[in-house]
């Protein structure tokens, strides 16, 4: 069991960046311009020292009872009672997925603070930059954090708000605050399938609390029972609730259709773009499936296999789109977009429990060891933006001895999201290879493939960066020692974060998993991704005419992929054109004919009156008089005539 | 000739109209003053008469006709007091000077 000060630790880790928030977005652009980084990023690390030593509590000291973690609830308050049955109580819930990503978050969150140290310094808005992220990562602990459904939706909303606040730091340039907007509207439009999603969940399982409700809907009960058989279009209740709740999760987390936001959303500071890709936001989906993944394996594998297949379909779309881009960051931005899908898919090929969790427990060890690596390559590649002041390629190239640092660790970076051994990500890679082999052939061949086209694209990225042509410049160093601290101590980790016995600490049910690397199995997946690096070596590592004639010989195929085969001008189609056109101008158009017509009619009838009769207002009184005798005699009349 | 009730109806009626017809077109504030306290009386007079000749053993229509004294003193009060109001801002006590509530 957790102890008290446990408890009190585990306030503090997201108190801690609220409080920064707080004092920074308060006072900080008036009184502590200077200090602000180091406040935000001292308390940043207060949270990071804390959340290790939970972690560490929790896997190796208390977490596991007979076995097997358990799930506990800490600071348990009752928030709102709607009647004895029903209410919502806040707290916070301790489980090995939420204690590895606190971990994570925090973790990535202080690198990204002890680099914007360096990389933002001297940006008129310092202050407030860093009050952002420290609401960024409050919000993101928060909904780690969640017991409940309602909780998780609040912080879920919060992340969404502060990664508009940060997409849109630079909100002179239009581009930024398009990004901003479009991030915004894309979630929020996902957001709104979770909320019904939400709805139908806790109606139907008749609580919010994420344990009652994980424990009702996969045990025979009567709110199983109702929700199996209560269905809407031939699909039960619960479906569609899980479903919808998987809607929200993709928007977040920027599965096919609602990636869009995504590779926009690279128009933040480059820091941002590492912490919203590596740590926050676009793992919240995941997590969130994670989270209710019982509910998913257990009683609706139906709704796991859509996870399945949405994920498989965008780690190929985003890989294939990802080599044809040239700006680095969006290169970046759709490699993000893959590996999610590998977390996604990996969840949508699982099983609960034992040996049939695999899945689960490789999609969040590919989380774990994805942050370290993701964050890594952004941060380079914020590195590589900063020396050279320009976001494409073509600017780029030969950077290698000009900026050591950066390059080993881009390099190391590149190998570990290709998979190669003995790097972070080919562990993780193995074990969701392994699951989707055992239980789905197509979603293995799909990922077999990208993973040949991940590293393809991260190397073609990679010579175009540090080798292809001589960069000739006398340009400033590499950067201060608050950038490259945060890029070797992640290097570090995604050289060596794979080693850890992942499968004995995060698993479905809590109880511990033997993996074990198998060196046939690892044979196709790891040549696959060396000839993805050998291609792009090829073509990319001198300057040559070919890259350009291959791109040429797909012909259209490849003008499809460089546009992201139209998925944002099919969206501006169908809300400029169509929607605006047969929903928002009719509407418009009745509301301001009828509705306002209506309004204005009854209007115009009284001032078409009035100015009519106003004349007998003369102000005269005895002209008032005469009227008032007439009316009299009128009434007097009448009463005659009647009352005879 | 005995005086019946019908003579005095027809006294007060016509004490009724000519206080209306004063009221509707003298432009003095204080003669139409006057016409309201003619109207009154002619309603004292229906009163009286009422009681004389209808109810003799009652004293109803009596103490009616005193309170409307009553009420006619207190209402002549309130309207002078109105009166010296209206002489005060608009300099005149003619009724057609005084139509400034209107539209």
């Amino acid at each position: 069991m957790v102890s008290m000060t446990g408890d009190f630790k585990i306030i503090l880790i997201p108190l801690l960046p609220l409080l920064s928030f707080l004092l920074l977005g308060i006072f900080g652009r008036k009184y502590l311009r200077g200090s602000s980084g180091l406040i935000g990023t001292l308390s940043l690390l207060s949270s990071t020292l804390l959340s290790f030593s939970v972690a560490c509590n929790y896997f190796f000291v208390s977490g596991k009872v007979n076995g097997v973690f358990q799930q506990l609830v800490v600071l348990k308050q009752t928030w709102l009672e709607f009647s004895p049955g029903v209410t919502i109580d806040m707290g916070f819930l301790v489980d090995p997925i939420s204690v590895m990503m606190i971990v994570i978050v925090t973790f990535i969150s202080l690198m990204v603070h002890i680099y914007s140290l360096g990389y933002m310094k001297g940006e008129e808005r310092f202050a407030t930059y860093y009050a952002f992220l420290s609401l960024f990562t409050f919000s993101m602990l928060g909904l780690v954090l969640s017991s409940n459904i309602f909780q998780i939706y609040i912080f879920w909303e919060l992340v969404g708000v502060s990664s508009y606040l940060l997409i849109g730091f630079y909100f002179d340039r239009q581009s930024a605050v398009a990004a901003a907007k479009k991030a915004f509207i894309v979630t929020r439009f996902a957001d709104l399938g979770f909320l019904i999603g939400i709805l139908v969940l806790s109606f139907g399982a008749e609580t919010l609390d994420f344990k009652t409700l994980i424990d009702r809907l996969t045990t025979s009960t009567p709110q199983l029972q109702s929700m199996i058989t209560t269905s809407f279009l031939g699909v039960s209740s619960l479906t569609w609730g899980l479903l919808l709740v998987f809607a929200g999760g993709a928007g977040k987390s920027a599965m096919f259709p609602l990636h869009i936001w995504l590779p926009d959303a690279m128009e933040g500071p480059t820091p941002v773009s590492a912490l919203i890709h590596a740590a926050t936001m676009v793992v919240a989906g995941v997590y969130l499936v994670a989270r209710l993944f019982p509910v998913f394996a257990i009683s609706v594998p139906g709704a796991l296999h859509v996870v399945g297949y949405v994920g498989a379909l965008s780690a190929l779309f985003a890989a294939v789109i990802a080599c044809t881009q040239t700006d680095i960051k969006r290169v970046l931005a759709y490699s993000t977009m893959s590996q999610i899908g590998y977390m996604m898919f990996a969840l949508g090929v699982s099983g609960y429990g034992g040996e049939h969790g695999l899945g689960y427990m490789a999609s969040m060890f590919h989380l774990f060891t994805h942050a370290m690596f993701k964050a890594l390559l952004f941060l380079g590649a914020g590195a590589v933006i900063h020396y050279v002041h320009s976001n494409e390629m073509v600017d780029m190239g030969g950077l290698r001895s000009k900026m050591p640092v950066t390059h080993l660790t881009f390099l190391i970076a590149c190998l570990a999201i290709s998979g190669i051994p003995p790097f972070a990500g080919f562990f993780s890679k193995e074990e969701i290879l392994t699951a989707a082999f055992e239980n789905n052939k197509l979603i293995y061949g799909v990922a077999l493939f990208t993973s040949g086209l991940t590293a393809f694209y991260m190397f073609r990225l990679y010579f175009s960066i540090f080798w292809k042509k001589d960069f000739h410049s006398d340009h400033h160093g590499e950067g201060p020692w608050t950038m490259k601290l945060p890029l070797l101590l992640l290097g570090v980790l995604a050289v060596i974060a794979g080693f850890a016995p992942f499968s004995h600490y995060v698993t479905s049910d809590g109880k511990g998993l033997e993996t074990a690397v198998n060196v046939s199995f690892s044979v196709a997946p790891v040549l696959f991704a060396i000839t993805g690096i050998l291609i792009a070596m090829q073509l990319y590592k001198s300057e040559n005419a070919v890259p350009d004639k291959i791109a040429g010989a797909f012909g259209s195929f490849y003008t499809w992929t460089l546009h992201k085969f139209y998925i944002d001008e099919l969206y501006l189609f169908v809300t400029k054109k169509l929607i605006f056109n047969l929903v928002g101008r009719p509407s418009a158009w009745i509301d301001r004919n009828i509705v306002d017509g209506g309004v204005n009619l009854s209007a115009d009838l009284t001032e078409d009156t009035s100015s009519l009769i106003r004349s007998w207002q003369s102000g005269n009184l005895q002209q008032y008089a005469v009227w008032f005798f007439a009316a009299i005699i009128g009434v007097v009349v009448i009463f005659m005539l009647i009352w005879k | 000739m005995e005086i019946t009730l019908n003579h005095v109806l027809f006294l007060s009626t016509a004490l009724f109209f000519v206080g209306v017809y004063g009221f509707l077109t003298r432009r003095n504030v204080i003669t139409m003053l006057m016409s309201v306290e003619l109207l009154l009386n002619s309603v004292n007079i229906n009163f009286i008469a009422f009681n004389k000749y209808l109810y003799a053993d009652k004293l109803d229509g009596v103490f009616f006709t005193l309170f409307l004294i009553a009420i006619a003193a207190a209402e002549a009060a309130v309207a002078i007091a109105i009166i010296i109001n209206i002489y005060r801002n608009y300099n005149s006590i003619d009724v057609d000077d005084v139509d400034s509530l209107k539209w």
